[in-house]
């Protein structure tokens, strides 16, 4: 049976009808259209549909959407904009940091949730932090050098 | 005009008009076969039409690749797409360039020389007119046949942005950017073929019934289609799609839907098994007295085998696509993102029994890709799929377990080598044999359609055993099965295995990984019988004129990495080299690799130096090196498929794992650019170096000769134990 579950979304209040064990992710992607948030395995396991709940980076495949209600979540889109970019996006175009983008969501969404804890994480912090964040382009190491560029 | 030095794809596709156009802001539209796959290739071409035309790369608007209006260029891999398509636009964009160059000459009657181009505007000498490419290009000049024969300008800006940025970056950080998994059509729904994990399963049609019952009267299913071994559904949504998949996994965990084993080797008996099968052998490359021995030359025989196991793609992204059929169901639509649209276009139509001109693939973004995954199986599902739904589009994705067990993988191969040194320390003979199935089943190619599910419906098509492509074309696995040195007499055999129980195909740098693996652990073992230092012994069988590319890489890298520099006191600590080119006829590279070995290997640094030639766009050549050496690094040291005969058993990133953010060494790159030569392909030459280079550092740091991919802990273990007691 589908419930309302209001949270807060990217700093807007949404009240959303969520099946019992919908996730967090698919509510993103099909209910609220927000895609930047991403599949890669269903399994909690890659890290590319890391978001914000609060501000802690979780595996939104992984979090069904009771544990969201009253919350909030903060996704790649709620982060900055071209106007008004986080430093993260800044500092993730000025060092390329990418090869395919496709779990640099997820990255970008961890290493925020880093900067709220450890607002200057050194270079072993940041690969802690995003041991958990596969990559199969290689792309790694500019990732580490975007978020310490980022951190300052 | 040379007919000879046109770019093969300009000679299949000889029109301006096939490769560029005016758009209708008046910048300059290009069209290439070849797709981003993650590697950002359409930026790099992007800047080869913006050098010939001095404009900003911002004018170059790169057209996404559809079997509508690109140009076929068959496959995109093997590193050749600024090769290939990179030669095939700058030809015609010189085209371009000074056929509006003569034709504004002539109307102003003044001598082409008289005409100056800068910024994408033309003028002529002493008359105040300024006149852009919208204004010049016509119908006309797009029909008209390429020329090749234009050379550059002196009176021209030279236009240089190869320190551009890719402009999908920006797209990706602000979450902007539509990936194929992102598309959304009017009145789309949500498809999955579910369907058996070896390809001679065969279906309980009892178990299925029960199952496709209940499925047909679920929430939100449209369709449950059902067709030999595969059992479909179409549903409303991803929801209620994520919940049928939840009821197959239940019936297949308690009823066994499938059925049906394969004849797979053992895990630690793959080496035998390969050489156990009907092969087919093939001389590669023979040359003077054919390096056998009659015992009687001078010098000391060495012989050593290699060996490397099954390898899985393992993108972060799950195969995605979307199908469509209209027309009354005479026409299909196919959007994907597979390496070879046309090739899939052709399959697809063999599949379904219709006219290639029925169908249209449009590509669109998926994640990394590394070879022959399964994005045109998953093509395959949507067009199955949408058969069912009317008319509307499905947007079928495969799962995590789908992506790992079902993709083809990358085959094991072995590897043995024979050498003979001269009491001179040079190479005198070497004889090279190789054991592998064959590393391509890719779509296009066959008789019969080379798709997934093709094989599975009632009326299967055969499964096709894979092949290796001639060496001239790059070859599979005898890649780089040739050392790159100078020995006087050569042997290379290739022995391919003629039985395919799990799907094999194409991954990254095919047999290169593991050939230059074996070569390169070999010259570090005879220089270690040798006593001589292992570039030294590298640089003593490089002596040829023709060797002065290889000897660069290899003296930059030695520079770089501080070779012969005092060594740190860290127990367990070493460094090693490796060397080669890339097919033989491609990128230049060289590798050194600095780690430390305790109860498992660390990698601390890798140093690259590579040569490929003219560089179009540095930033992204850096970016494809450093992720090739990383990845390769990954497959050297942790990654093995694991398999029993009901199929793979690693299917998620627990049972596969591969290298994380705390495994991955600092990476130092020294480009040795030659504008003089011709372009060569940056994604793929570090493979086989970085396989060789780890390999070697570990004997310096241990002497531990690991001579069998993967190096995790436990084989690192068993490889100490068994020279302890050899």
């Amino acid at each position: 049976m589908a419930q309302a579950i209001r949270f807060h979304l990217n700093g807007q209040d949404v009240t959303v009808q969520a099946p019992h064990d919908q996730s967090l992710l698919d509510c993103l992607r099909s209910t609220c259209g927000l895609k930047a948030t991403r599949l890669g395995c269903g399994l909690g396991q890659c890290g590319a549909c890391k978001v914000l709940l609060g501000d802690r980076a979780v595996a939104a495949c992984d979090t069904p959407m009771e544990a969201v209600a009253g919350q909030h979540v903060t996704t790649l889109e709620g982060l900055g904009t071209r106007a008004a970019p986080h430093p993260l996006q800044t500092a993730f175009f000025e060092v390329q940091a990418m090869q395919c983008g496709f779990c640099t969501s997820g990255m970008i969404m961890t290493a925020a949730a880093l900067l709220r804890r450890n607002p200057h994480p050194s270079q072993d912090d940041i690969r802690r932090a995003l041991d958990d964040n596969l990559c199969r382009c290689g792309i790694h190491n500019r990732v580490v050098q975007a978020v310490a560029r980022a951190a300052g | 005009m040379d007919p000879a030095s046109l770019p093969d794809a300009v000679k299949a596709h000889p029109r301006l008009g096939q490769w560029l156009d005016i758009g209708t802001d008046g910048g300059v539209r290009a069209y290439s076969g070849k797709v981003d796959i993650g590697q950002g290739i359409s930026h790099a071409l992007r800047l080869i039409v913006a050098e010939e035309l001095c404009l900003p790369p911002q004018r170059i608007e790169m057209q996404p690749a559809s079997t509508r209006c690109s140009p076929d260029e068959a496959v995109t891999s093997g590193s050749l797409s600024v090769q290939h398509s990179g030669a095939a636009l700058r030809c015609a964009a010189a085209h371009m360039r000074e056929t509006c160059r003569h034709t504004l000459a002539l109307r102003h009657g003044v001598a082409p020389d008289a005409v100056t181009l800068a910024e994408g505007v033309f003028r002529v000498d002493g008359q105040g007119l300024a006149v852009d490419y919208a204004a010049l290009v016509d119908a006309q000049m797009l029909a008209g046949a390429i020329d090749p024969a234009h050379g550059r300008m002196a009176q021209d800006a030279a236009a240089c942005h190869r320190d551009s940025q890719r402009p999908d970056i920006a797209a990706k950080v602000f979450g902007e950017f539509t990936f194929i998994q992102d598309m959304e059509l009017p009145g789309m729904c949500h498809g999955r073929v579910f369907r058996p994990r070896t390809l001679t399963a065969e279906l309980d049609p009892t178990a299925a019934q029960r199952l496709v019952e209940r499925l047909r009267t679920s929430d939100g299913i449209l369709a449950v289609p059902c067709d030999g071994v595969l059992i479909g559904v179409i549903a409303l949504s991803e929801y209620a799609l994520a919940r049928a998949a939840r009821q197959v996994a239940r019936a297949e965990a308690s009823d066994g839907l499938w059925s049906g084993r394969a004849d797979v080797p053992t895990a630690d008996g793959v080496v035998a098994w390969l050489k156990s099968q009907p092969l087919e052998s093939s001389v590669v490359l023979e040359r003077a007295d054919g390096g056998v021995s009659d015992g009687t030359e001078r010098g000391t025989l060495y012989r050593a085998e290699y060996d490397r196991a099954y390898l899985q793609h393992a993108s972060v992204g799950l195969c995605c696509a979307i199908g469509q059929w209209t027309g009354g169901g005479q026409d299909l639509a196919v959007w994907s993102h597979s390496q070879g649209i046309f090739n899939l276009r052709r399959d697809l139509a063999l599949a379904f029994g219709v006219r290639e001109a029925q169908v249209q693939v449009s590509h669109a973004e998926g994640a990394g890709c590394y070879g022959h995954n399964g994005a045109d199986d998953v093509a395959f599902d949507a067009a199955w799929l949408a058969r069912a739904a009317l008319g509307r589009p499905v947007r079928a994705l495969w799962s995590r377990a789908d992506e790992m067990g079902q993709a083809p993988m990358g085959p094991a191969m072995a590897v043995a080598i024979e050498a003979r040194v001269g009491p001179d320390g040079v190479l005198q003979s070497w004889q090279q044999d190789v054991w592998s199935q064959g590393h391509g089943t890719r779509p296009g190619r066959g008789a019969t359609p080379s798709l997934l599910g093709a094989w599975q419906t009632a009326s299967p098509f055969p499964v096709p055993l894979a092949v290796n492509a001639a060496l001239a074309a790059g070859g599979g696995s005898q890649r780089n099965a040739v050392p790159p040195y100078d020995i006087a007499s050569l042997r290379v055999l290739n022995h391919r295995v003629l039985a395919m129980p799990l799907r094999v195909s194409a991954l990254r740098a095919l047999g290169a990984h593991a050939n230059v693996f074996a070569a390169e652990s070999f010259m570090d073992e005879i220089a270690a019988q040798q006593s001589m230092d292992p570039l030294a012994f590298r640089l003593a069988q490089l002596q040829r004129a023709e060797d002065a590319r290889a000897v660069a890489v290899l003296t930059e890298v030695a520079r770089l990495a501080d070779w012969g520099g005092s060594r740190p006191a860290t127990e367990g600590w070493g460094r090693g080299l490796a060397y080669a080119r890339y097919k033989n006829t491609g990128a230049y590279c060289a590798v050194v690799v600095e780690l430390v070995v305790q109860a498992s290997v660390r990698l601390q640094r890798i140093w690259i130096a590579a040569d490929m030639g003219r560089v179009v766009h540095p930033d992204g050549a850096r970016n494809q090196l450093e992720g090739g050496a990383i990845q390769a690094a990954s497959w050297t040291l942790c990654e093995a498929a694991q398999f029993d005969p009901s199929g793979i058993r690693s299917t998620d990133w627990e049972s596969y794992p591969i290298l994380r953010f705390r495994d991955v060494p600092q990476v130092q790159i020294a480009l040795l650019e030659r504008p003089d030569h011709a372009s060569v392909g940056a994604g793929e030459c570090t493979a086989g170096p970085v396989a060789g280079a780890i390999a070697n550092a570990i004997a310096d740091a241990t002497g531990i000769r690991m001579r069998s991919m993967p190096f995790t802990a436990e084989r690192l273990m068993q490889q100490a134990l068994a020279q302890a007691d050899g």
